[in-house]
């Protein structure tokens, strides 16, 4: 029993990692209407950036603000030069840009600042938690902004007119454009908004596995696998995704005998197609009664 | 009413359709004929290394042709082809290093264990669509590798290590050429005649009917078509082309080993599939063409940036022909055509 | 005049849709455009609105705005209610209202023009935190035309309001649409492919053939000539 409440806990903790990415790959997701592969190497290079600022003498919360500002402007550009131009096209052909993304971004961060494992400062320290060692400072941290980020995130999208709007345009954007929407901007809006949430993702993450750029391979998967679960629709479904997926993947890689540790993923992923399977809009995701 | 998942990515725009150039039959034969020629000729006048550059392509070409039919034709979207293309592998390899079958065996019984494992996986898939269907083959790409290198199969599949694979020699008939050639000529006949099979398959009722669950399920189902049998059955033929396509393969490299079929492979594919034309047949070997030489270019270009390089030529390739090769040359000839009846049903933009 | 359309030319690809179209609406009035289907109606209004290539003139309120894009026309004060309402299924109804409203100011205003769509639709009302997917088609059609009076329009464009729905709901609908021009002073230009409703409706009519303007008359006129109605409009 105590193995059990140790292993739920450290897969919140891990959990954490991954429900920050699904909020940002639920975030792109309502801008655009699909996923980007590309988004966790964007949160990689970001938080590269950040590092590279930090490495520079700038103090932290002021790298962590620059640097969230500046994925905002980059998330923005990447919609008009990579994405505007195949917006049209085909999905597939979209999903081919965003490999092409991944590819310049991955191996750019390996050029400018080598393959080495870097580490990462964080602001809440790595002190353990309620003296136990279940948890400690930086994860409990984690948890903490994710939440608040989800919250804001809750407010801005239904409590404000902008956030209707982009609701709207991501939902359908020939109507948005008839209600009077730009949806070039509102997409834009996305796109900066996802690029943010991630880079301070990234910043959050790189603390517990190390900055070097392969770290979000694994991450992203996870995220999205946490926000698929939850429901793509729901911000705080893929939070709680994230979390579930956590868990899961601790609880797998301890107690399942002989492949739990080295299918760990795998696992994880099988649980949440079956869980689709039965509930094909995720959890928490909202389905929508259409008539046909 | 029915109740649709909120998520859905769209089934019938999800997946691009590249119409098939109508060219008169007999200009058709002809250009088919020109390029077996070309084909059988190439390792007559090339080195050895670039006959087996030309082999690795057709069988690219071949593994992406798993895919299309798949994805191009039916619908169903497919990160998982990696697995596929792995088991083939190692089916050739296994049947080989542990149980000395000769090489022309095994190539059939490695598309037949792929039809089996790609038509099971068919059944649960059934369920899911698109997005989701994306991450189940996703799962199913990153488990192969993991389950090769796993020790417990260690004594079948080597482990991380591997399995080396003896290179075919030709039959004394042919004792003229050497090992690379007659590999080239053994996957070249190969891949044609399931080249062939394809083109038939498409063109044939069960080819329209596939083609129907793609662009409609619902109207598919309601005319009639048993569209789970037909969805099944079509991962499993998709599964053994790939399947066929990696035996081939590890006849050709000689060696099998878990990390070649990671799932960056099933990226590899999908970049083809996508560049090369979604939905044609022919655009297959370019997609091939492009997968095996693009990052080559990229890495001689310079070492350390091959991957943002390949990502920029990859990004210019796509704007510049966002239905890939195919769906290039098709707008080329449309545009010296002119507008002709037939071209002007397909040409339409919505209705008036 | 608010609405003035000469030498309009419109395309799909390589396809002509529209052959010289040339009409007006002017303030408050109630003109409909009529044609079989596929005569190129839809692809007037789609012009209307920046949604399909052009060339010619469109003016609205003397300003210029051929191959303009869509929001911009819509800011002008353009409403447009296409076929197939183009509701957002996922949004909740009051939502979709809102919407409507997106490029205006003033809160209180706003919030008294939602609860006079639900004057004039009082399902709605009923409905209001429902997603708008799980409407019935008269319902949605009623919304889509409410989110398009959200927008104050000068110029409102309907694209067969009565599609898909049953007689007395159509019977009802268009009897609101009366009211709300005589109320609001708002112009119509509706597309049907029920004339007998249209021209009791509307004023004026148009009559589109392949892409054609063939007649271009008083809906009394048009309504009185019985072999028009026989080869036209199919009554």
């Amino acid at each position: 029993m105590e193995l059990l409440l140790q292993q739920v806990m450290a897969g919140l903790a891990t959990g954490a990692i991954y429900a920050c990415m699904a909020l940002a790959v639920v975030m792109i997701y309502q801008a655009i209407d699909h996923l980007n592969f590309a988004q966790g190497e964007m949160a990689m290079f970001s938080t590269f950036i950040a590092w590279q600022l930090i490495a520079w003498g700038v103090p932290y919360w002021v790298a962590f603000a620059v640097t969230v500002m500046v994925s905002f402007v980059a998330g923005v550009l990447i919609d008009r030069v990579l994405f505007r131009p195949v917006q049209r096209a085909p999905i597939l052909s979209q999903i081919v840009a965003f490999i092409a993304l991944f590819s310049i971004l991955n191996s750019s961060a390996g050029q400018i600042w080598d393959y080495t494992i870097k580490s990462f400062p964080t602001p809440f320290g790595h002190s353990p938690m309620f003296g136990g060692t279940l948890i400690d400072t930086h994860e409990a941290g984690m948890i903490g902004v994710t939440l608040a980020m989800l919250a804001l995130l809750y407010l801005f999208f239904r409590g404000t007119r902008l956030g209707l709007a982009m609701r709207a345009a991501a939902a359908n954007p020939e109507s948005a454009r008839l209600v009077g929407i730009r949806v070039g901007w509102m997409t834009a809006l996305g796109w900066g908004m996802a690029a943010s949430i991630g880079a301070v993702a990234g910043m959050l993450i790189a603390p517990v596995v190390f900055l070097e750029p392969n770290m979000m391979l694994g991450v992203l998967l996870y995220g999205f696998a946490g926000a698929v679960l939850g429901g793509l629709t729901s911000p705080a479904g893929a939070v709680a995704g994230g979390f579930a997926v956590g868990i899961i993947e601790n609880l797998a890689g301890t107690f399942i005998p002989v492949f739990g540790r080295e299918l760990k993923l795998t696992i994880a992923l099988i649980v949440i197609v079956i869980v689709l399977m039965f509930r094909p809009s995720g959890v928490f995701g909202r389905r929508v009664v259409s008539r046909v | 009413m029915t109740t649709v998942p909120e998520n859905d990515v769209g089934a019938a725009g999800a997946v691009p359709v590249t119409r098939a150039i109508r060219l008169r039959p007999r200009v058709r034969h002809y250009l088919i004929a020109a390029a077996i020629a070309v084909a059988l000729v190439i390792p007559l006048v090339s080195s050895s290394f670039v006959t087996f550059q030309v082999t690795e392509v057709i069988i690219y070409g071949l593994a992406i042709l798993g895919l299309n039919l798949l994805t191009g034709f039916n619908g169903q979207f497919s990160l998982g082809h990696s697995a596929f293309y792995g088991i083939g592998a190692y089916t050739t390899a296994i049947l080989m290093h542990n149980y000395d079958i000769a090489y022309y065996w095994t190539v059939p019984a490695a598309g037949a264990v792929c039809f089996v494992v790609g038509f099971l996986f068919g059944l649960p898939a059934l369920r899911l669509q698109n997005l989701y269907l994306a991450l189940a083959t996703f799962a199913l790409g990153n488990a192969t590798p993991q389950i090769l290198k796993f020790h417990a199969l260690e004594g079948l599949t080597g482990g991380v290590q591997g399995l080396v694979v003896d290179q075919p020699d030709p039959p004394d008939f042919l004792s003229f050429i050497d090992g690379d050639q007659w590999l080239y000529y053994f996957t070249l006949a190969v891949t044609l005649v399931m080249l062939a099979a394809a083109a038939n398959l498409i063109r044939s009722r069960t080819g329209r009917a596939i083609k129907a669950i793609r662009d409609n399920p619902i109207a598919a189902s309601a005319m009639g078509i048993n569209t789970s049998l037909y969805k099944t059955l079509t991962f499993g033929v998709s599964a053994l082309y790939t399947g066929v396509a990696g035996a081939l393969s590890a006849l050709a490299v000689a060696f099998v080993a878990p990390d070649s079929f990671t799932i960056f492979l099933s990226i590899s594919l999908l970049v083809g599939l996508v560049i090369g034309g979604v939905g044609s047949i022919p655009g297959c070997i370019f997609g091939g063409l492009f997968v095996l030489y693009v990052p080559n270019i990229a890495n001689s270009v310079s070492t350390g940036l091959a991957g943002a390089i390949y990502g920029v030529i990859l990004l210019l390739v796509v704007f510049a022909m966002p239905a890939g090769a195919a769906g290039f040359v098709r707008y080329l000839v449309s545009q010296t055509r002119g507008l002709r009846p037939a071209d002007a049903i397909n040409s339409q933009g919505g209705k008036p | 005049m608010l609405l003035e359309v000469s030498g309009l030319n419109a395309f799909y690809g390589q396809n002509q849709a529209l052959h010289g179209v040339a009409f007006s609406v002017d303030e408050g009035q109630m003109r409909t455009l009529l044609g079989a289907n596929g005569a190129g109606k839809t692809t007037i209004l789609r012009a209307i609105c920046g949604m399909v290539r052009v060339t010619g003139n469109i003016t609205f309120d003397g300003r210029r705005i051929a191959g303009r894009a869509t929001e911009d026309v819509v800011r002008l004060g353009v409403a447009h209610v296409p076929e197939g309402r183009g509701t957002f299924l996922r949004l909740s109804v009051e939502e979709n209202l809102r919407l409507g409203a997106m490029t205006r100011k003033g809160k209180a205003e706003i919030a008294g023009d939602i609860e006079r769509v639900y004057v004039n639709f009082p399902r709605l009302k009923e409905r209001r935190g429902q997603q708008a997917g799980t409407l019935s088609g008269g319902e949605q059609q009623m919304l889509a035309v409410g989110r398009a009076l959200m927008l104050r329009p000068r110029l409102l464009l309907l694209d067969e309001p009565s599609f898909g729905l049953a007689p007395l709901i159509v019977e009802e609908l268009f009897a609101i649409l009366r009211r709300i021009n005589e109320e609001t002073g708002v112009a119509m230009l509706i597309v049907e492919q029920n004339a007998a409703l249209a021209l009791e409706l509307a004023e004026h009519a148009y009559l589109l053939e392949t892409g054609r303007m063939v007649m271009d008359a008083p809906s009394a006129v048009i309504g009185a000539d019985e072999s028009i109605r026989r080869s036209y409009l199919g009554y």
